[in-house]
């Protein structure tokens, strides 16, 4: 469901747009009702954006500040798309101590971006996340919620290339 | 509710039906009832225990955990007899132990007592029957059926449960503050926010044996007197999520989570809430802020939230370990229990085995187990035979003990005494090429990255320790630094807001405290011991030992390293970015540093 980077706003888009509605409805009416929305909202489309947040707002009846600021506050919720594959590093203790930043490093030289960034072709983000309590595997590298545990900087190439490759295959 | 000593679970997957588990499940019951087995042995039907193509019809005889497959209603007979009046099993018709390979969790070791592990890999987690083969509910039935609210809590207070997320508050005197809130309604909160780099106890516990932790909060929420309640789970653990949400659907149609369970007029129902990524919200007032909708920043305690938590409502809130030890302590007694453990800390502590120890993973151990016995006789010791440096205890907020503290036993108030934190039972084990300059940068990085930004010593604070931090791992430190350090950690533990913020400078403490040869080998000698600290170290290829063989320089990301095939190769030192990569791939330990 996650766009490329050049599509429209998901509120201007039919299909997004239902989504959108139908989780705001299903949801609306609980206590604490915004962090659910948000976090399904995050889930099915992929990024809040602006206009995403200020529609909440609207529909929830709450200052488009709130919205913001739960958005902003949180580092799962994202306001800008991801690219197709999302790489995340685990950065906890024992995947540090374990050799995460030279993973990062190689991940660096092959796909020449930076933790946070997207490749130009829309397919790979790369980011660092915390703990995902994997420990006994570390280093551990999350790929599109998969995890591969104790990742080695001469296999990793491979393991990128493999995601890329993915995308070639019919 | 009638006691029985022995549960079968008969396999009604429709493949068995089909070969005929519906005639062996009656004669089991007839074989039963003819040597006046009925009042001991209960029979249920469950979907599914094996394969049911090459297995069924089969069923699962609970405590012993004997699969008995292929069965006809000719060998029912011969089991009945032999099983449950020899006591021994038959054999002949017993599937084949399947392995459990459970990375995370291996056989236990000796030293280690599993309570709150015993389950997990021995039963379907979405799968209540599993649950109940194994005693699952009867605390909560023997609660609702035979005990007051009141009578719960000292049951709680008498067993000296301590709050497991790691601060060791007393379980049974929160619910008890929070029975005697006059305010109405109370709420039962599950933190499973689980968020200390190293810890994933919680998330073993959710995913292997969720319903522990429902019927622990549902014991509890009787004694507090809430009827509903909230789980705030991590968005890092999706699948646990999952699993505690198939786990309370399964509850609710069983009817012991929802309107009048088990027929005793309670009514107590739980809602998952997931995080988004926080560890501010590991922080009790933060956690509810949460919950509530809002951006998860703590607020000052009091009022806690005992007496205003959720929507101002009396709150009471434990760790998922804490709800797991509840219907264990029900079901077996204060006897059992509290034989188990410490003088101040009774019963066992599940920990996250991790980082340079042989044997990472989960553990359980009674409080009051040493870090040696831990850390060598269940961990195997350190890995490659290296030398123990120290050992990280309770996370961001925690310490790091060096080897003299070894014998130490592990209970809130020791841990305490030696400058870290029990903490919610993460355990990283570093040997001798960690720098603990770098650690403690490591955590300042995390703690300010993760600060909430509501209070100034700590949003500010965490900042300027960490800029020291990075000035001394560059090798750019001054003496001035160590009394300036030390000044900014007790300025911040005296003046920040919530527990984040005062346990932040605890990893800088403690090192400088055990390590400070290596703060001074930085400062004063531009040296990094353990030679991790990038600007401080150089790589060399010894010639004598590189074969050229080209693996380095084909894996450096800065192409740095030069040399022809089968000629020894060379680093330039100026292009180097010391990212050791050169170090790992190298087959003929031809890459040193300097």
């Amino acid at each position: 469901m996650t766009l490329t980077p050049n599509q429209l706003d998901p509120l201007d888009n039919p299909r997004m747009r239902e989504v959108i509605d139908s989780t705001i409805s299903e949801f609306g009416d609980q206590n604490g009702a915004l962090m659910v929305i948000l976090n399904h909202l995050q889930e099915r489309i992929g990024f809040i954006t602006k206009p995403m947040q200020a529609y909440v707002a609207e529909k929830l009846n709450v200052p488009v500040s709130k919205v913001h600021g739960v958005v902003s506050f949180y580092s799962f919720f994202t306001t800008e798309p991801r690219g197709k594959h999302l790489v995340k590093f685990c950065i906890g203790t024992a995947c540090y101590v374990g050799g995460a930043s030279q993973l990062i490093d190689k991940a660096k030289q092959v796909l020449g971006i930076e933790p946070g960034q997207t490749t130009s072709d829309g397919l790979i983000t790369l980011e660092v996340c915390r703990c995902v309590g994997a420990c006994s595997q570390a280093p551990v590298v999350v790929i599109d919620e998969v995890n591969h545990g104790r990742v080695r900087p001469s296999q990793f190439a491979r393991i990128l290339t493999e995601v890329q490759k993915s995308e070639v295959a019919p | 509710m009638a006691y029985y000593r022995s549960t079968v679970l008969v396999s009604m997957d429709p493949v068995c039906i089909d070969k005929g588990a519906l005639d062996v499940k009656e004669q089991l019951i007839k074989e039963l009832a003819k040597h006046n087995l009925s009042e001991e042995v209960q029979v249920l039907d469950i979907p599914r225990v094996g394969d049911p193509e090459t297995e069924g019809p089969d069923f699962l005889v609970y405590p012993e955990g004997s699969h008995y497959i292929q069965l006809t209603p000719a060998t029912v007979g011969p089991i009945v007899m032999e099983h449950f009046i020899k006591g021994r099993e038959l054999q002949q018709y017993k599937a084949q132990m399947r392995d459990v390979t459970d990375e995370e969790l291996g056989e236990p070791k000796d030293k280690e007592i599993r309570i709150i592990l015993e389950n997990i890999g021995k039963i379907d987690p979405r799968n209540i029957e599993d649950y109940i083969a194994v005693d699952g509910y009867q605390a909560l039935a023997k609660v609702l059926g035979e005990m007051t609210p009141e009578a719960v809590i000292q049951t709680i207070l008498d067993s000296k449960l301590r709050g497991r997320g790691g601060a060791g508050f007393p379980t049974g005197m929160k619910w008890k503050f929070a029975r005697q809130a006059p305010d109405t309604p109370k709420y039962m909160v599950c933190n499973a926010d689980e968020g200390d780099p190293g810890a994933f106890m919680n998330r073993k516990v959710l995913e292997g044996d969720p319903h522990s932790v429902l019927e622990g909060m549902t014991i509890g929420a009787y004694a507090v007197g809430a009827n509903q309640g909230y789980i705030y789970c991590r968005a890092e653990y999706p699948i646990a999520v999952s699993t505690l949400n198939i786990a309370i659907k399964q509850a609710r149609e069983y009817g012991l989570l929802g309107k009048d369970i088990l027929g005793s007029g309670f009514d107590f129902d739980i809602e998952v809430r997931m995080g988004a990524g926080a560890f501010v919200c590991g922080e009790e007032t933060a956690l509810l802020a949460s919950i509530e909708g809002n951006r998860g920043e703590p607020r000052v305690r009091p009022p806690f939230p005992a007496s205003k938590g959720l929507w101002g409502k009396p709150t009471n809130i434990n760790n998922v370990e804490t709800y797991a030890n509840v219907p264990k302590i029900i079901l077996r007694g204060l006897e059992w229990y509290t034989s188990m453990g410490s003088e101040k800390s009774k019963g066992t502590k599940t920990f996250a085995l991790a980082g340079d120890v042989a044997n990472t993973g989960l553990i359980e151990v009674p409080l009051g187990t040493t870090l040696r016995e831990i850390i060598y006789d269940i961990g195997g010791g350190i890995k490659e035979g290296k030398a123990f440096k120290a050992v990280q205890t309770g996370g961001p907020m925690g310490g790091c003990l060096p080897a003299s503290n070894l014998d130490l036993p592990v209970d809130y108030e020791t841990l305490g005494a030696a400058g870290s934190i029990m903490g919610s039972g993460g355990m990283i084990v570093m040997d001798e090429d960690t720098c603990m300059v770098d650690i403690a940068r490591f955590f300042m990085e995390f703690t300010q990255d993760e600060s909430c930004g509501k209070c100034v010593p700590c949003r500010v604070g965490t900042r300027r320790i960490l800029e020291i931090l990075e000035r001394i791992c560059a090798g750019k430190g001054v003496p001035e630094d160590i009394p300036l350090l030390r000044q900014l950690c007790s300025e911040i533990i005296q003046d920040s807001l919530c527990g984040l913020g005062q346990g932040a400078p605890n990893p800088v403490i403690s090192t400088m405290k055990h390590f400070m040869d290596e703060y001074e080998a930085h400062i004063y000698e531009k040296r990094c011991p353990a030679k991790v600290c990038r600007s401080l170290i150089t790589f060399d290829i010894l010639p004598e030992k590189c074969t050229g063989c080209t693996v380095c320089a084909r894996n450096c990301p800065v192409s740095a390293i030069t040399g022809e095939r089968k000629q020894t190769h060379v680093i330039n030192t100026e292009i180097c970015i010391r990212c050791g990569i050169c170090k790992q791939v190298c087959n003929f330990d031809a890459v040193v540093i300097k």
